[in-house]
């Protein structure tokens, strides 16, 4: 296993990807009527806005986003402690009947998505839920699988995937350390 | 990380700067859960806490509790009325008996200075300093801080004057660590007689006069005069009181810039503070109550999971 990390998405596929992700999102909840996207803290925020910004374009909408936050719905605050950082949940409309598309960066274990999905419940009801990926890494724990999945790319257990956007890291990048691309 | 701040909240006295930011910045996005029309998160699930309160309280007592069930720890109430402690029963003892019923966390109030640490350091449960005698109150602190810092941004080189009794005030003595700590620089305004002896040690300025004390700041946080004050002799009388020192509409009126108004409550009206100040525009005094729940909610959260197995299993976490 080599502890050099290799590029999986820089910025021109990234945005390739996204694109992609948009389009099947809209044909996956049959237009953008009742669809929203709602990003995990915190660069599912991000990836959540450019996916919306394609969609806008496109289908010459604005679709709602929102921003979620897991901290306090996380199941390891026992054996891990408290998270420093707690970020914004930004939910400013009713979510009850709507197609709610959850987008994060990277999909691992599943206990994220989890989290969300109790999060969500709290704020209401939507007709249907959605998950959205940029990248599946596998090593799930949890039956949870995600509907649009921007890049699978198999990371043993010890690898790294490191998610890069613009607004918080300076750039747009993917990568991966410790493990192979799945082809 | 596994124990941001340690096991307990004494004081802000034994926080470092980080320590204290890092508590404003978790209590800023809790602030919307009590906005949602669900307002809990399961954050605290499973966890007891009990309030033990030796004296009396409204605000704080609720502002905790609220805090708490927002978490949603399951919370106990002990009073002194109705209690064992009205037999005679010692701290200790009672916080002991508590313990042995596998409780997570205590929130303290009581009338002796140091009363919070006697207990942190006698029971393995977290505690949580909610004001003992003239020592400290560290989460009324923290929530003038974040009340502060919402208001201007940053409090690096704001100035802020403590007006009334310094002498018998926690809050003073809270609001003194933290501001000096976070780059604010202090006063404090009132009679000789209800001024500590070498404040000026704390490193803050003294006014006599509250006129200079508003020629001065960018805000007040007006204390309350307790009125057993004046009957044990510390001031003449609360008409005159309010004559000399009361914070008046007049009075701001003539300042050279808006005033932040602060009063941790409960107030006296026509006394420390007039009506028109207290419910004026720059008055932010039930911003004050608002972020005092985020505060106690942050201070919980950052305490919680400090348990033997936390610290066998600390590890780092997953996706």
């Amino acid at each position: 296993m080599s502890t050099a990390s290799t590029i999986v998405l820089n910025a021109r596929a990234l945005e390739r990807t996204v694109a992609r992700m948009a389009h099947e999102i809209v044909e996956r909840a049959d237009g953008t009527e009742r669809l929203v996207l709602v990003g995990i803290q915190r660069r599912g925020v991000q990836l959540a806005d450019r996916i919306a910004a394609v969609i806008d374009a496109r289908e010459q909408v604005t679709v709602p986003r929102g921003a979620l936050d897991i901290t306090l719905y996380r199941d390891d605050l026992q054996t891990v402690g408290p998270r420093p950082i707690v970020g914004k949940t930004e939910l400013p409309w009713e979510i009850d009947g709507t197609t709610l598309c959850i987008v994060d960066d990277v999909l691992y274990t599943g206990r994220t998505i989890r989290a969300a999905l109790d999060e969500l419940a709290d704020f209401g009801r939507p007709a249907r839920i959605m998950l959205a990926v940029l990248i599946d890494r596998g090593g799930r724990e949890l039956p949870i699988h995600a509907d649009v999945v921007g890049r699978l790319v198999d990371v043993p257990k010890g690898g790294r995937v490191d998610v890069g956007v613009l607004e918080v890291d300076g750039k747009d990048e993917v990568t991966m350390t410790g493990g192979a691309e799945d082809a | 990380m596994t124990a941001p701040l340690g096991k307990d909240l004494l004081g802000l006295e034994f926080l470092s700067a980080e320590q204290i930011t890092l508590i404003l910045d978790t209590a800023e996005p809790l602030r919307e859960i009590s906005e949602r029309a669900i307002k809990k998160v399961p954050t605290l699930r499973g966890a007891t806490v009990v309030n033990l309160f030796f004296e009396a309280s409204t605000r704080t007592r609720i502002s905790f509790e609220f805090a708490e069930k927002r978490m949603s720890a399951d919370t106990v109430n002990v009073s002194t009325a109705g209690s064992s402690v009205s037999k005679g029963e010692t701290l200790v003892d009672t916080a002991k008996n508590l313990e042995a019923m596998r409780i997570d966390m205590v929130v303290i109030r009581h009338g002796s200075s140091g009363a919070a640490r006697f207990l942190a350091e006698r029971i393995e449960s977290s505690v949580i300093n909610a004001g003992d005698g003239t020592h400290e109150h560290p989460t009324q602190g923290l929530l003038d801080l974040l009340t502060l810092r919402q208001r201007f941004g940053t409090l690096v080189g704001k100035r802020i004057c403590i007006c009334g009794d310094v002498l018998h005030s926690r809050v003073a003595r809270s609001n003194i660590w933290g501001l000096t700590k976070l780059g604010a620089e202090v006063a404090v305004c009132g009679p000789r007689s209800l001024l500590p002896n070498a404040i000026e040690d704390f490193g803050v300025q003294v006014f006599d006069r509250i006129e200079q004390a508003i020629e001065w700041a960018d805000a007040l946080n007006i204390l309350r005069l307790q009125l057993e004050r004046m009957t044990a002799g510390y001031i003449p009388s609360l008409r005159e009181y309010n004559r000399v020192f009361g914070v008046t509409r007049e009075r701001l009126d003539r300042a050279p810039r808006d005033l932040l108004i602060m009063h941790p409550g409960p107030m006296n009206r026509g006394v420390e503070i007039d009506s028109e100040v207290a419910d004026g525009p720059h008055s932010v005094i039930l911003d004050q109550v608002t972020n005092g729940v985020a505060v106690r909610m942050a201070v919980l959260y950052l305490l919680a999971g400090n348990t033997p197995a936390l610290a066998e299993a600390a590890k780092g976490g997953d996706r």
